[in-house]
């Protein structure tokens, strides 16, 4: 920093630095090293690469199962959020905690007792079957690996939101006649909104891309129950890293693309609650 | 509509917020609840409106009894020390918020929303500002928002809490009158929650003086001054010096200093003093013997404020006195006069 631009916070120049040698570090540099892969490519090979048509069958699956998740994150996570922020009762600490052993529980853990629990002679299982549902090895199992793990995003961007909410917001709109549904509806879910689809799009990402937890209970079938980072994986032991690579390119892109929307919208949405004009 | 409060009492865990309570509260009145931190009168107030429960008693509006009725029924404005207002709605929205959360059957159809609602905002000079948000606005303005919001259901209670307090002193001034035009325009019952007793004074037709979660006098504005019912309500309502001794010899004696009184049986061994009851003067007399030395003087507004210290006080004293006698005694800093006492007020020791 030149004295022009003097600065009254210290440790700016230090700061910034150790933080884009990390961001290089672990960042950027694997991710150079995969579009280097990709130069490997020409571009007819590239577009192979992706639209083959049992990558395709997979994009669906994800896809689909992804989204069902992170919607059923958004229902399930907001009401957890909600419990954890608006109520006191015993044992509310240790649900606090638990919420965030998805993200503390090894992925293949979770699969595999996903995985016994709801196969056909499992705890849960053996009671869904009489009623036709399976979950072990359909799309329904994959989501529900891809939900496991992604929920606290929802809990832990809705959480905060919420507790910062005054109190005295609700019992405002209540004092002026308002239901309980109206008040929520028109006072609380609009503050909270944006945390809401932060976290619903963080969890979606997230489900994107979810590999340990999914394999177990997917079955893997080809066409069927196969997911993308699977696909990465086959290609890698394949030892066809450039495939590998081409895919992972397109799931990078657009996670990245997601994060960004998310990131501009949100911006905006706060801009306009604190004041700045529209 | 007027407002019964009948033996209404309320504790929080072990802490007891409220001990059982009355109070009557007469149709278009102003009742001011004032109390310093802790004393209830918030925790009073919000059990009238219906945002607390209380443990034991009844509310009745008019004869209805409303105790068990929830808030949303009740009808009454209520105006948060923060204002509360919706962040994410325009002022005009949230002025409209009262009227479109009816239900479909008792609703306004929208051009009647938009009519009654600018003419709310008129009546509070918003109407330039309506399409705001409440981050864009002072706060003077959006305490105004906040009492339109609640003018907008036409309740025939309006509760505030701590209505002017976050606001600084002349924007306080302003709608302090405003919101007593207001009281009589529109003609509800008032009751508003403050720990500033000039507010209180003010603007009350009858000022609650409570303290740990009891009323210690109910009285008109004058009446409390006039004649404070304890030493709480005494010391709450003003400036107070205090003289503490012991009798001796027809006088109340500390140290050095005395006041001539006859001892009687409840007198205790202490006196208070309104500042503007104490005479500067520059020799002691038979009434009194309280040298003083002069600490800070501030020659600000009607009277000129004099702080006195000595060692037999155990906290400094202020004295107010005229102009007059500041430009005939000068007093500087560091200066040493005797304080004759006007007059004088005792009240019996506190039952604790």
């Amino acid at each position: 920093m030149s004295a022009r631009t003097a600065r009254v916070l210290p440790g700016f120049s230090l700061s910034l630095g150790v933080t884009l040698l990390f961001v290089s570090l672990i960042l950027l540099l694997p991710m150079t090293s995969l579009i280097g892969q990709l130069s490997t490519l020409s571009w007819s090979q590239y577009w192979a690469a992706i639209t083959d048509p049992r990558l395709i069958a997979s994009y669906k699956v994800t896809l689909l199962a992804a989204l069902a998740a992170s919607l059923f994150n958004a229902l399930f996570g907001l009401l957890m959020a909600w419990v954890l922020a608006r109520y006191t009762f015993p044992g509310k600490r240790i649900l606090d905690a638990l919420m965030d052993l998805p993200f503390a529980l090894p992925t293949a853990v979770a699969g595999i007792t996903l995985a016994t629990l709801y196969s056909r002679n499992g705890a849960m299982g053996s009671l869904l079957e009489p009623l036709g549902i399976e979950v072990a090895y359909t799309w329904l199992g994959i989501a529900l690996a891809m939900a496991f793990t992604s929920v606290p995003f929802v809990v832990r961007t809705v959480q905060p939101v919420l507790e910062d909410l005054p109190g005295q917001a609700d019992e405002a709109a209540l004092t002026l006649g308002a239901s309980n549904l109206y008040a929520f509806r028109r006072v609380i879910l609009p503050h909270i909104w944006p945390a809401v689809v932060t976290g619903t799009g963080l969890s979606f990402a997230r489900s994107l891309g979810e590999f340990g937890a999914v394999i177990f209970i997917a079955g893997n079938m080809p066409y069927r129950t196969e997911v993308v980072s699977l696909m990465m994986a086959t290609r890698l032991e394949e030892y066809d890293y450039a495939g590998a690579a081409a895919i992972a390119s397109l799931v990078m892109l657009v996670s990245l693309l997601l994060l960004l929307a998310i990131n501009l919208w949100q911006g905006r949405f706060y801009r306009r609650l604190h004041g700045g004009r529209h | 509509m007027s407002i019964t409060v009948s033996d209404v009492s309320r504790r929080f865990g072990s802490t007891t917020a409220l001990h059982p309570l009355s109070l009557e509260i007469k149709k278009g009145e102003m009742v001011g609840l004032l109390g310093p931190s802790g004393s209830g009168k918030t925790t009073l107030l919000r059990i009238i409106a219906g945002l607390e429960a209380p443990d034991s008693g009844s509310i009745h509006f008019g004869d209805r009894d409303v105790t068990r009725v929830h808030v949303r029924k009740r009808r009454v404005g209520f105006v948060f020390q923060h204002y509360a207002l919706f962040r994410h709605m325009s002022v005009f929205e949230n002025v409209a918020f009262g009227l479109r959360a009816r239900p479909a059957g008792e609703r306004p159809s929208n051009a009647d929303i938009r009519d009654r609602v600018q003419h709310l905002l008129e009546r509070v000079r918003l109407d330039e500002l309506s399409k705001r948000l409440p981050a864009q606005l002072s706060g003077g303005q959006q305490q105004r928002v906040a009492l339109a919001r609640a003018l907008a259901v036409e309740p025939e209670v309006l509760l505030l809490d701590e209505p002017f307090g976050a606001l600084d002193a002349r924007v306080r001034l302003e709608l302090r009158r405003w919101l007593r035009h207001l009281h009589e325009e529109f003609g509800f019952t008032s009751v508003f929650v403050t720990h500033d007793q000039e507010e209180a004074l003010e603007l009350s037709d009858r000022v609650v003086v409570m303290s740990n979660g009891r009323i210690e006098q109910i009285d008109t504005p004058q009446a409390l001054y006039r004649a404070p019912a304890n030493r709480f309500v005494f010391s709450f309502l003003g400036e107070t010096n205090r003289f503490g001794g012991d009798h001796q010899n027809g006088r109340l004696q500390q140290g050095e200093a005395w006041i001539a009184m006859a001892r009687s049986d409840i007198a205790p061994n202490e006196v208070l003093l309104r500042p503007h009851e104490l005479m500067l003067t520059t020799a002691p007399d038979e009434r009194a013997h309280l040298p003083v030395r002069v600490d800070a003087v501030s020659p600000v507004g009607s009277d000129v404020r004099v702080e006195l210290t000595a060692d037999w006080m155990d906290t400094p004293w202020l004295a107010s006195i005229t102009h007059h006698d500041f430009d005939r005694l000068q007093p500087q800093r560091g200066d040493r006069f005797y304080v004759v006492p006007s007059r004088w007020h005792q009240f019996a020791p506190e039952m604790a």
